[in-house]
């Protein structure tokens, strides 16, 4: 099994609706929280999270494009995060989900180090690590109704950008998301198999023009048009 | 493959939790929300509400950042009044009871109410209440109301409801289902949020061309298929150049003309006489059409005519008339529209003008789409499908807040119908209560006598759509009647009046001194307001000498706001409101209901979090001070006062028999909707429902509303319209050509005694949608000025409201001045530098970053991320109030001195809209040393 999040650059507008939709229920849940805020109406604000999104511009003027990039835990196949954890507090689940085991975390931030992907953030307050869980404590809470069993950020998002599913499963929202769209993994080389996948931007649809008619003068117009009573 | 870890998972602890379902207010969007709260009462997660309407379950930023408004630091915790002593706009207060606040405010009101009611100026921001807020300022007999629409939208509501019988923004919404090609102009992040955001996806989805038309790259643009960097304020001359190509191509759906616009009516060539420009009517008034078949005049609004689109005739009376059409024909034909005189003043290239108009024909005109469903027109005739050019259009403030923005709005819709796609499949589609008569008939009170009759109210709402001079408000020199100079010759269609001018002109005893100002939750001392610090003076300016010498010039100022804004600390006295999540409220079918194009539906917030402080909902403050000043409609004949409380005025009260603010659950037994006796349980039946009622209209009613008989059957009953009858869209707007022949001097009724305002109807009232160059300014691009300065609205912010928010604000919390990177280089600049920028009016100093998607001529910011250290519960030296910054210290609310000496608004000279997008600057280095933003405005924090 492999849970991950399919997230479609083509759709994103940057709205940050799913990173605080991740902050507040995870703020306040067991298996993530608590998700701390810093000097919250001082000088310089800054708090805990396990989503944020990135802006990039490509290409130059005019021909340039605007990327929104949403950047949570990938929950790699191979997690270097797990795997340089000195205390096990960092696990991975036969279900493909990395999570912090709070109470077996110092704080060394080793696991933060190991992330390419800058995806854990440390809770200052307490000390130890914070991340995605896939909202592990909603999509298997069986007291929910199945259509909110679904990670906060996927059921905020505006425009439908986020899928939630099982890669191994073809038929899962994001098997069927990714197909044929998804980019070659973020930082591919380094290894450590990513199983989110960003989906690539659609090209513009060609637009099937109709044979354009001549121009006339502005007398001939009204002349044929004034008899015919009649445009396209 | 690395090992795997089995562990227990801990799920929430669900006891004692509850949901409530009400409606978010974390912006004007009105989505629906399941708020869960814990076992303490306190709110645990707000998440979108799947059933409803407007969200369908998504939910923004915003509003899971809800949680933390409510918990918000800068919450008002009691009323409170200036201490003696201090000055205005210090911020030293003095808790006073509520019984004292609203005494004192009541005898005050009173004693104005019973000499001069227009010393009120009640003035109202963000709210949704306008249909309580108006009823009150009527009852009260001030004329001196509005809302904020001055400086939002109304030159897009205007354009629309002079022009197509709805609007962009409230009233109508793209068919996002089946439009193939979807234009979007300007800026709308925050008009509307999660519609438009849902809407996009499905566009994307469905394989539809998406194209923003926007100086600026960001938001919604950064997805869009093709970005058309346009020069800001040229957006009517580029859409009249679309209309160029469409005409000179002949792409135009000549049924849809001739059947739903006034393209064929005939209008009257008479120069020099006051006919000159107007329909050729019959004696009951109905306009004319010249008729193939008959080869005669008949009525316009008959069934079975068969109207000439083109053509110049001799009608009866000797005179020389014209179809709309041939007009609009000869303007737009004309070579200075075309796209290669255009193009290069709209910085677009003429190739893109003319192909993004070729394929918006080619998708409207070979993509057609045909439903099969059998309805009425108003004629009688039976149709057994609707027709849909799918090819749609949305456009907010980007348009809206130019000098020409109702012109340039008034061209979109002319695109609209020359391509027949308005109120079809795929097209932008009216949402109920709209469409309306062109313009709705209600008419602004403009009656001197009225207004200032003590003890009374007035005969009409205070705002409304003029059709002719006579309509205006203006005394019998000309002179305003209203403090904002609203329906006077300076801004004659001003439909929701000019929030910018009030305090301004109050100062200037322009047409009269004010006594009292009430402000609620409009931040007008701050980003709500064109020149910023010198607003805030006036605010606490006194008189130099006379009688009145060391008194403030507006004597009293009242604020209700639920949290610590800059405009609180101008207030005499504070009366503090509730959160969203506190109160009542009725998202009103009689205002701006939360339809869609398929469904009627209008909603409610219900108190889910209970009160801890003080404060009080300042609907039930108002439904107060109603009985308190024996209101004709809120008193009983023995005086008392008729509603205990605001949900009790809401369910009982009845604007017509069986009309009331809320359309759902009426009837006894909650049976009947939209017309139906008054419901004691209407409240707990909307909760009940989610907090919102929605009802589909039939599939025989969904479509070409504007002539369709069973749904304006329905329109009726529930006082939407008039009467059935077909409301014929104006490409050529007759009341506007009036007010040009007020203009001209011609016009057999009202003209204006000043040469200014007669200069100005001549040039800016084009019956035609026409584009001239922003009033401010005047669009040179190598002067002193070479830079438009505007703004972007963040998604994760909602105007001022969201920087004291502890989530949002680490999101963005400083702003930074953004210029095109090729354009900095070529100036010396490079990002991160400070920068003085330099308006006609004054100077700030903020730090530069550069970005390609942006026009090369444009520089533009974040909205209202700037404050005032102090305000909005943050500390000194809150990152927003020393790397945040306001463009509005460099906009005057007044435009440069006319050569008669007068100073005129910096708005729209049609609407009075205020123009705050034709900004423009001169950017230059700061020396060394000279960092941090600048003004600063030293705070308090209470």
């Amino acid at each position: 099994m492999r849970l991950g999040l399919a997230i479609d650059l083509d759709t994103c507008v940057g709205c940050h609706a799913c990173a605080v939709a991740c902050k507040e229920w995870n703020g306040e849940s067991l298996m993530a929280g608590p998700l701390p805020d810093y000097d919250a109406y001082g000088k310089e604000a800054t708090g805990t999270w396990l989503n944020r999104i990135r802006h990039y511009e490509c290409g130059t003027y005019p021909e340039n494009k605007t990327v929104n990039v949403p950047m949570s835990c990938m929950h790699c196949e191979d997690a270097a995060c797990v795997t340089v954890c000195p205390t096990g507090a960092s696990y991975k689940r036969p279900d493909g989900i990395v999570l912090v085991d709070a109470d077996k975390c110092m704080g060394c931030s080793y696991c933060a180090w190991a992330c390419p992907y800058g995806a854990r953030e440390l809770d200052q307050d307490e000390g130890t690590m914070r991340k995605c869980t896939l909202c592990v404590d909603r999509i298997y809470d069986e007291r929910l109704p199945e259509a909110d069993r679904q990670p906060a950020c996927v059921l905020a998002c505006p425009t439908h950008a986020r899928a939630f599913g099982d890669y191994d499963d073809p038929d899962s929202d994001v098997s069927r998301a990714a197909k044929g769209r998804s980019l070659p993994p973020m930082l591919e080389k380094l290894g450590y198999k990513p199983v989110n996948q960003y989906l690539a931007p659609r090209q513009a649809p060609e637009i099937k023009m109709q044979p354009p008619r001549p121009k006339k003068s502005l007398a001939d117009y009204i002349r044929d048009w004034a008899g015919a009573g009649k445009g396209s | 493959m690395i090992e795997t870890t089995s562990q227990p998972i801990a799920f929430e602890d669900t006891e004692g939790q509850e949901v409530k379902r009400t409606t978010c207010y974390m912006c004007a969007c009105r989505c629906g929300i399941e708020v869960t709260l814990n076992r303490e009462g306190r709110v645990r997660f707000i998440k979108g509400n799947r059933d409803h309407p407007v969200n369908q379950g998504v939910l923004c930023a915003k509003g899971s950042a809800g949680i933390m408004k409510q918990y918000s630091k800068a919450k008002l915790t009691g009323p409170m009044r200036r201490k003696p002593g201090s000055e205005r706009g210090a911020g030293a207060f003095e808790p006073i009871s509520w019984d004292e606040a609203l005494g004192t405010l009541a005898e005050r009101l009173a004693r104005i109410r019973a000499t001069d009611p227009r010393q009120l100026a009640f003035f109202t921001g963000r709210d949704q209440m306008q249909a309580l807020t108006g009823l009150w300022a009527q009852q009260f007999g001030t004329p001196n109301w509005a809302a904020h629409g001055g400086f939002c939208s109304v030159n897009m509501a205007a354009a629309g409801l002079y022009s197509i019988g709805y609007a962009f923004w409230e009233f109508g919404a793209p068919d996002w289902d089946r439009t193939k090609y979807f234009m979007l102009w300007g800026v709308a992040e925050d008009h509307s949020s999660n519609p438009i955001k849902i809407g996009l996806d499905k566009l994307k989805r469905n394989g539809a061309k998406f194209v923003s038309v926007n100086p600026v790259r960001t938001g919604y643009s950064a997805i869009a298929d093709e970005w058309v960097p346009i020069r800001p304020g040229t957006d009517g001359l580029l859409a009249l150049a679309m209309v160029h190509t469409l005409l000179s191509r002949e792409l135009f759906d000549a049924p849809f003309l001739s059947r739903y616009t006034n393209a064929p009516w005939l209008v009257i060539d008479a120069p020099g006489t006051a006919k000159d420009g107007l329909f050729l009517r019959d004696e009951a008034g109905q306009p004319l059409i010249h008729d193939r078949k008959q080869g005669t005049f008949v009525g316009g609004l008959g069934a079975g005519i068969d109207p000439s689109l083109f053509g110049e005739f001799d009608a009866p009376g000797g005179l020389k008339v014209r179809t709309v059409l041939t007009l609009a024909a000869g303007r737009y034909l004309d070579e200075r529209y075309s796209p290669a005189v255009a193009g290069p003043q709209c910085g677009v290239p003429a190739e893109t003008i003319e192909r993004l108009a070729l394929e918006m024909a080619s998708i409207a005109f070979q993509e057609t789409i045909e439903i099969p469903v059998k309805w009425t027109d108003v004629w009688g005739q039976e149709h057994d499908k609707v027709v849909g050019r799918p090819v749609s259009m949305y456009a907010m403030r980007g348009i809206s807040a130019h000098s020409n923005g109702f012109q340039a709005c008034r061209a979109l819709h002319l695109i609209q119908m020359l391509l027949g796609a308005l109120e079809g499949p795929g097209n932008f589609r009216a949402r109920a209560p709209y469409p309306r008569p062109i313009p709705p008939g209600q008419l602004p009170e403009n009656d001197e006598a009225v207004m200032a009759a003590p003890d009374k109210p007035l005969g009409k709402t205070p705002l409304g759509f003029p059709v002719k001079p006579e309509d205006l408000a203006v005394d019998k020199d000309g002179n305003p009647l209203r403090i904002d100079h609203a329906y006077s010759w300076e801004s004659p269609l001003a439909a929701h009046g000019a929030m910018h001018m009030v305090i301004t002109n109050a100062v200037n005893a322009d047409p009269y001194p004010i006594d009292t100002l009430m402000m609620y939750m409009a931040n007008m001392a701050w980003n709500s307001t064109m020149n910023t610090a010198g607003v805030r003076d006036m605010l606490r300016a006194k008189h130099a000498q006379g009688p009145k010498k060391g008194e403030y010039k507006i004597p009293f100022i009242v604020v209700s706001d639920a949290f610590d804004s800059e405009t609180v600390r101008f207030a005499d006295l504070v009366l503090p409101d509730t959160t969203y999540l506190e109160r009542h409220d009725a998202i009103s079918m009689l205002d701006r209901p939360i339809s869609e194009a398929d469904t009627v539906a209008d909603a409610i917030r219900h108190p889910v979090v209970k009160l801890d402080r003080d404060v009080r909902a300042f609907q039930e403050v108002l439904v107060d001070l109603a009985g308190r000043l024996k209101f004709p409609a809120f008193t009983n004949a023995d005086g008392t006062c008729k509603y205990k409380d605001y949900p009790e005025f809401i369910w009982r009260f009845e604007k017509a028999p069986g009309i009331g603010f809320l359309a759902g659950f009426r009837g006894k037994e909650g049976e009947k909707s939209l017309k139906g006796e008054p419901n004691e349980k209407q409240w707990e039946r909307y909760i009940e429902n989610g907090a919102f009622f929605s009802k589909h209209w039939e599939p025989g009613e969904q479509w070409m509303r504007h002539w369709n008989r069973d749904y304006q059957v329905k329109a009726v009953e529930a006082t939407f319209i008039p009467k059935v009858e077909p409301i014929v869209m104006q490409i050529y707007s007759e009341p506007i050509q009036k007010f040009r022949l007020a203009g001209q001097g011609l016009y057999e009724g009202p003209k204006p005694p000043k040469a200014g305002d007669r200069e100005r109807l001549v040039k800016y009232f084009d019956p035609l949608p026409d584009w001239y160059a922003p009033l401010d300014g005047d669009g040179a691009d190598d002067g002193e000025y070479p830079f438009h300065a505007i703004t972007q609205r963040p998604m994760v912010m909602y105007h001022s409201w969201d920087t004291q928010n502890v989530w949002l604000r680490q999101i963005m919390a400083g702003n930074f001045l953004y210029m095109n990177a090729a354009e900095a280089k070529r100036r010396g600049l490079e990002s991160l530098d400070w920068v003085w920028v330099e308006s006609r009016i004054g100077k700030i100093r903020c730090q530069l970053k550069t970005m390609e998607g942006v026009e090369s001529n444009t520089v533009w910011t974040w909205n209202a991320i700037g404050k005032q250290s102090g305000a909005w519960g943050l500390e000194k030296g809150a990152s927003e109030s020393t790397h945040g910054f306001l463009l509005n210290h460099l906009i005057s609310e007044h435009l440069p001195k006319a050569a008669d000496e007068r100073s005129l608004t910096n708005s729209d000279p049609i609407t009075g809209q205020a123009a705050w997008y034709d900004l423009k600057v001169r950017i230059t280095k700061a020396a060394p040393g000279e960092e941090g933003v600048w003004p600063l405005f030293d705070g308090v924090t209470r």
